[in-house]
């Protein structure tokens, strides 16, 4: 019984790191489902985004120096929020608006300096050390838990669950059913078809990015929550990619699943297979798992195979 | 106007298809070599070889493997230091294991174990492409370098988990090791970086080079017109690996001498050499060196104005150093994709113009 | 049109249906072509035209049917088994390398011939090279073919639409290839264009004695250079005769004027 208990605690564990992959990679499917660019730049996004929550609510922020006084939780929130949006704005007048019709791989790597760019900026003005990021969400372990099963559940990680289902299901509705979702789909498949029935990419690109924005401040406040305001969180920008293999990176539920996958799939392989090879197996399962979907299955569990025409 | 090509009328096909067709072009560049082999040794002193000079040609040859991978072939590729951490760790063994073998073999067999990592690797590009294939780089460089982080037997069981070089002799000259002389590394490192240049840029220009670019413009046709995809990609994995794998070599043993591989090998490693060729130029052997002298000699000056001048941190130079790299990578995609070696080749052309502007 | 005096098949396709998902593209087409002959596939839009010589060439692999070239049959063909034996094709949408010049370009099309490995190439003098100059002298006679010397080390990307078909051209006859698949060569171009491309194929047809199959839309050009035509419609074949035969074959008029299918 308590092997069963281990292994369960073990998964669900790796379930709500799952979760967490799942919100960064959210931002990822959105970007590439409207735009077809592969926004590298997502993890500092998230990493950016909790920076400017930070500032709005510490002491020791540019915020306060400048204003006095420090904003509250349910102000600096939308605050940050429009940050994002505004941010989204530069981005697409300076660098996405004159990559539009070059390679998938051009696009790829200007988002990689896009990347360098927030991360070195984000150094400058907010300072490179860990930040704790307190907005109010229970912490410790959930007693309910403890209490019912007997398994150890941090209660932020339920919080990251249930804020992860609304935002996809909220995300799946406004690319079924709205008529910018719609013009969203028709921009990923062929840019120069969709500008040439009128659809404004300029305007589709900072409508997508600032979602991706906003998707990037979630992702950004709960890791920021559990782990502190830090450089690595944009290192998960480099773990979403295999779970955007593994869920295909078309696909809303694909990045779901693939994170919760991969999750998993990590935290199992370090606690039972760690030990034979050393430990710090997490450093790069994730990514033989995807090598190995890559090879038989490239289109990942929910995206759409490509039929190639010439 | 002081640089024509009037009256340089090529008579072969030879002639026509030489590297430097322009006089003048060869004639400076035979310059450049020479003045590289004779006038450079004996002024060179510590700090030039092991902050600028050295750096500059082994990062040159990495870029030079990862632009064929990448650059020609179109393959994106994010495992570039785990690749050179194959090269390094490579000739950290044979050397160990025979240490009679001449320090040049050494190299070649780096190069050749790192070719045939770099294809196993680059079998699943067979099936996927572009930033697909970037992931499945980026689970070589993940793995490569836990992989000689964990275990022991590559850095032969030593407490501290790094690799240190031995002194090693060529023809009786040493090269490797505190104790050997700034101009004996650089000059050996130097024949080595210019023979593989030499070699990569009669490979670019023939058959092979002409399918790689075919793969990378429009895979598809290049399969409908008989090339098979599997071979060129294959073979770009192979020489690019193998080019990269001798770079890591000489990275390790004749540039830093000690190595640990998360610090010297890890991701930074690969987008450092990416970005060398983005900036340098895609596509180009001359992009390659146009990059890696641009992304050694930048933060230097950087540092040097910056801290030195401005009085800046030191930090906060580290972060200004990160945030222009961004800016510049962004600046050269949108501006030059092509890079350096294209802006070369136009301030070349506006030269063949002067003093008329066009 | 030439005089032909053997009527061996070089190609037959045997009721070949291909489908795409719920797409049908073709369904039971079945045809064949001579050697040395001038074939055209018509038909009008999103008939399979298209998706045929795809077929042919290995790209596609229909669900059913059979593919005989040179008396070999097979149930599809290989992209690479294709260009080996002598198909080679051009494409609707240009499919030039476009980071390379015109020659490099047109070399690549010798690539089935060259055959100097790694090590070779990397030393270049000697047989690397030899091999190199050789296949560029072959290179030069389809350049002076085409008339394009002009253009050969200009970056294919940057040449005008016409010039660019012909380029492709190119690079399929330096395949020096036994069967020439031409999808819609004139797109796009005017009649002086038209004339010098008719020219080209009639010549390739002509002295090479390459057997041509060629989808074309302009009717006059089908009509003045083609031995026989294949009219396809809905993904099936329609008509297969001469050219005075299809023109006055009832169905053809009936599809290319729209009438309604039941």
């Amino acid at each position: 019984m308590a092997f069963d208990l281990f292994l369960l605690e073990v998964v669900i564990s790796g379930l709500m790191t799952g979760v967490m992959y799942a919100l960064v990679a959210l931002g990822f499917v959105l970007i590439f489902k409207a735009s077809g660019i592969f926004n590298f730049a997502q993890g500092v996004l998230a990493l950016f985004a909790a920076l400017a929550l930070y500032d709005f609510l510490s002491e020791d922020g540019w915020f306060f120096g400048l204003f006095g006084f420090t904003l509250p939780v349910w102000l600096a929130i939308p605050a940050t929020a429009a940050i994002m949006i505004f941010l989204a704005w530069i981005i697409e007048r300076s660098v996405l608006r004159f990559l539009v019709k070059q390679d998938q791989i051009i696009l790829f790597m200007a988002t990689i300096g896009l990347a360098f760019v927030l991360e070195g900026l984000g150094d400058l003005l907010f300072g490179s050390d860990v930040k704790p990021l307190n907005i109010g969400i229970p912490q410790g372990a959930s007693d309910w838990a403890l209490d019912t099963f007997n398994l150890y559940i941090e209660k932020l990680e339920i919080v990251a669950a249930a804020t992860a289902a609304v935002l996809v299901i909220i995300l799946a509705i406004f690319f079924q059913k709205t008529r910018i979702g719609r013009a969203l789909r028709a921009v990923a498949d062929d840019h120069q078809a969709a500008l040439s029935v009128g659809v404004s990419l300029d305007k589709i690109w900072v409508i997508v990015w600032s979602v991706s924005g906003i998707v990037a401040l979630v992702a950004g406040i709960m890791w920021g929550s559990k782990s502190g305001v830090q450089f690595s969180l944009s290192l998960i920008a480099l773990k979403a990619l295999p779970v955007l293999i593994l869920g295909g990176f078309t696909s809303v539920p694909g990045a779901i699943v693939g994170g919760l996958i991969i999750g998993v799939g990590e935290k199992v392989a370090e606690v039972y297979l760690g030990p034979y090879v050393g430990g710090a197996l997490e450093n790069w399962f994730a990514y033989m798992l995807a090598l190995a979907f890559l090879l038989f299955r490239p289109q990942g569990l929910f995206g759409e195979r490509i039929i190639e025409r010439v | 106007m002081f640089y024509r090509e009037n009256g340089q009328f090529k008579s072969s096909y030879r002639a026509d298809q030489a590297i430097f067709p322009i006089a003048q072009d060869r004639w400076f560049v035979i310059a450049v070599v020479l003045t590289a082999f004779l006038a450079v040794p004996p002024f060179i002193d510590q700090y030039w070889a092991n902050a600028v000079i050295l750096p500059f040609l082994v990062y040159a040859l990495a870029g030079l493997g990862l632009n064929i991978l990448t650059g020609y072939c179109g393959q994106v590729s994010l495992g570039t230091g785990g690749f050179m951490a194959v090269g390094a760790y490579a000739s950290f063994k044979l050397v160990g294991l025979f240490p009679e073998l001449n320090f040049l073999i050494v190299l070649l067999l780096s190069g050749f174990i790192t070719a045939g990592v770099g294809m196993i690797f680059g079998l699943p590009s067979l099936r996927i492409k572009g930033f697909y294939l970037a992931v499945a780089t980026l689970a070589a460089q993940f793995f490569l370098v836990w992989m000689f982080n964990k275990v022991g037997w590559f850095y032969d069981y030593s407490p501290t988990g790094m690799i240190t070089v031995r002194p090693i002799e060529f023809f009786g000259v040493l090269v490797t090791g505190p104790e050997a002389g700034s101009a004996a590394k650089y000059l050996f490192t130097l024949s080595i970086v210019i023979v593989m240049a030499l070699a990569a840029k009669n490979i670019v220009r023939g058959r092979i080079g002409r399918a790689w670019m075919a793969i990378r413009d429009m895979d598809i046709a290049a399969e409908l017109i008989g090339i098979r995809p599997l071979m060129a990609k294959l073979t770009a994995f192979a020489v690019s690996s193998f080019y990269i794998g001798v770079a890591g070599a000489l990275y390790f043993s004749i540039y830093l001498g000690a190595v640990e591989p998360v610090e010297a090998f890890d991701i930074n490693r690969s987008f450092y050499v990416l970005f060398i060729i983005i900036i340098g130029g895609l596509g180009s052997v001359l992009g390659s060196f146009l990059g890696a002298a641009f992304i050694v000699l930048v933060p230097i000056l950087l540092k040097n104005v910056m801290v030195g001048g401005m009085g800046m941190a030191s930090g906060t130079a580290g972060h200004v150093e990160i945030l222009l790299m961004g800016v510049l990578i962004i600046f050269f995609l949108i501006v030059e994709p092509h890079g350096l070696a294209r802006l070369w080749q136009i301030a070349k052309e506006k030269l063949r113009l002067w003093p008329f502007p066009h | 049109m030439n005089d032909r005096t053997q009527d061996q098949i070089l190609l037959e396709v045997d009721a070949i249906s291909l489908s795409f998902g719920g797409v049908h593209a073709l369904t039971d087409v079945s045809f064949d072509i001579r050697k040395g002959e001038v074939r055209s596939i018509i038909g009008p839009n999103g008939a399979g035209k298209s998706s045929m010589l795809n077929v042919i060439n290995g790209f596609y692999h229909p669900q059913q049917g059979t593919i005989t070239y040179q008396g070999q049959k097979r149930s599809q063909m290989k992209p690479h088994e294709a260009a080996r034996g002598g198909i080679a094709r051009t494409f609707q949408n240009i499919a030039l390398f476009r980071g390379m010049s015109t020659l490099d370009n047109i070399m690549t099309g010798r690539n089935t011939q060259m055959s100097k490995g790694l090590f070779w190439q990397a030393l270049r003098i000697g047989p690397a090279l030899r091999e190199e100059i050789e296949n560029r002298e072959f290179v030069e006679h389809v350049i002076d073919f085409l008339e394009i010397q002009a253009i050969r080390k200009t970056p294919v990307g940057k040449l005008p639409y016409g010039l660019q078909k012909r380029v492709e051209l190119g690079r399929a006859l330096a395949a020096e290839p036994t069967l020439l698949l031409l999808d819609e060569p004139m797109a796009g171009m005017n009649l002086e264009e038209k004339e010098d491309m008719s020219r080209f194929i009639l010549e390739t047809n002509e002295e090479f004695g390459t057997t041509i199959a060629l989808i074309e839309h302009d009717m006059s050009v089908v009509m003045d250079i083609s031995d026989r035509v294949v009219v396809l419609d809905y993904g099936r074949k329609i008509a297969d005769g001469t050219p005075e035969e299809v023109r006055a074959n009832q169905s053809v008029i009936d599809a290319y004027l729209g009438v309604s299918h039941d």
